[in-house]
């Protein structure tokens, strides 16, 4: 089944003259254990897209499905269910609480979904600990490198067994070993299971994913094709 | 690639064969570049000729045997450390094809200068994505390959930047009203001058 199937989206801020179409017509599908990478220029409409993938934000027209479920004929509450344990989010400015212990920031979205306050510490741990961050549990964010920042982020995207990944422009603000790193983590969910969505102009970034798709003044114009596989870089006459 | 420095470099750890040097080039350059036989004996017949490398008698080698070993001479280590350490010469741009195209795609009537750029940035997120492939894996990437991985990343990373840039640029120019109606003025002479002198250097 599809973990996220966008149908003919569009959507249209303000009104009259004033009036932006940020998205035209866009249809997308992700399966689980695959990365689509979104690829565009500034205003092209990525962040939309995945705000609305999110369901962060309702498309104008078009259907958002989430495991194979409307999230239009979805209520308020089941929408907000469906942000606590389907869907993680990853932003460029990692978004933790600096009030918060890296664990704690991981095990927020646990505890708010009901779950008691010791079991989703030690599932926070868990989870940072498989990202090799288990010594930096106890820092808080402005202890931590953006790198360490941003795979934190990241743990506390996937914590909960979330099916669905969106990142927009996670390493944008890190060198590129520490860019490389999340996308390398990503990737890694991915073989998992996760199904991610990556908003980046960055092509480095992209070709982590399984599909890039390029965007243009809110059209989806273009998308790569499976590769070759890596063998085909290798066997060009010498 | 200058194989010629690539074999004095690895003669300059100590005297080699002919088939042991290509294994030790394809192993060092992360099994990219493969190299025949032939190629590495040419140009050995090269470096000898030019007084670069000798070969050794049979009493020298490291091992017996039908082949000959060679070993970097005084002139040869002078050479390898003059290459190492005067910067490649990139001074004057390259006829790019990829540049070229574009810059006709944006004069041939009936030519979607966009087409042109978007079916390029396509190509070569899908060449990347196959390099990014053959790194995925850490435990199968040593030190050499990672390097030569990223090198061609970078590259193509880079066309995919200009390409971005340039059709930036055009669409910036369509705005403010480009094709002209009438003749710019031609650039200057001494700007003329100028870009001819990097074009040619």
């Amino acid at each position: 089944m599809r973990v996220l199937e966008l149908r003919s989206i569009s959507k249209v801020y303000g009104k009259g003259a004033a009036q932006v179409q940020a998205l035209r017509d866009i249809s997308l599908s992700v399966e689980p254990g695959s990365m689509v990478a979104v690829m565009g220029p500034s205003g092209s409409g990525k962040s939309t897209l995945l705000t609305i993938a999110g369901t962060l934000e309702e498309p104008t027209a078009g259907a958002v499905l989430v495991g194979g479920a409307d999230t239009a004929r979805m209520s308020g509450g089941a929408k907000a269910r469906l942000r606590r344990r389907t869907i993680g989010y990853v932003f460029q400015d990692f978004n933790l609480l600096p009030g918060l212990t890296a664990a704690e920031n991981v095990s927020l979205p646990l505890e708010l979904d009901g779950m008691s306050a010791r079991r989703a510490h030690l599932a926070g741990l868990a989870a940072l600990e498989d990202l090799g961050l288990g010594e930096q549990a106890r820092r808080f964010p402005d202890q931590l490198s953006g790198g360490e920042r941003q795979r934190v982020a990241i743990a506390r995207a996937v914590v909960g067994e979330r099916s669905l990944l969106l990142a927009d422009e996670p390493s944008g603000a890190l060198d590129s070993a520490s860019g490389e790193a999340v996308m390398r983590l990503i990737h890694t969910y991915c073989k998992r299971g996760t199904a991610a969505v990556v908003v980046t102009h960055d092509a480095q970034l992209a070709s982590w994913a399984d599909r890039v798709v390029f965007l243009r003044d809110g059209r989806l114009v273009d998308q790569t094709v499976p590769p070759a596989g890596p063998e085909s870089l290798l066997e060009q006459p010498s | 690639m200058s194989v010629r420095h690539a074999l004095l470099a690895l003669l300059s750890e100590g005297p080699k064969y002919g088939l042991q040097l290509r294994e030790e080039f394809e192993a060092r350059t992360g099994e990219v570049w493969p190299l025949n036989v032939g190629q590495v004996y040419t140009t050995l017949g090269r470096l000898e000729r030019d007084g670069l490398v000798e070969a050794l008698g049979d009493g020298d080698s490291a091992e017996g045997g039908p082949q000959k070993a060679y070993r970097i001479t005084g002139a040869g280590s002078a050479e390898l450390t003059q290459w190492l350490h005067v910067p490649t010469e990139l001074s004057s741009p390259p006829r790019d094809e990829l540049v070229m195209k574009v810059l006709v795609a944006v004069r041939v009537p009936g030519a979607d200068v966009h087409e042109v750029i978007q079916a390029h940035r396509r190509y070569l997120v899908q060449l990347m994505q196959e390099w990014t492939r053959l790194k995925e894996d850490e435990a199968d990437v040593d030190l050499a390959f990672a390097l030569v991985v990223d090198a061609e990343l970078f590259r193509l990373d880079s066309l995919i930047r200009w390409l971005d840039a340039a059709e930036g640029r055009l669409r910036r120019a369509r705005a403010d009203g480009w094709p002209p109606k009438l003749r710019t003025a031609p650039a200057s002479m001494a700007v003329l001058q100028r870009r001819r002198r990097i074009g040619a250097s």
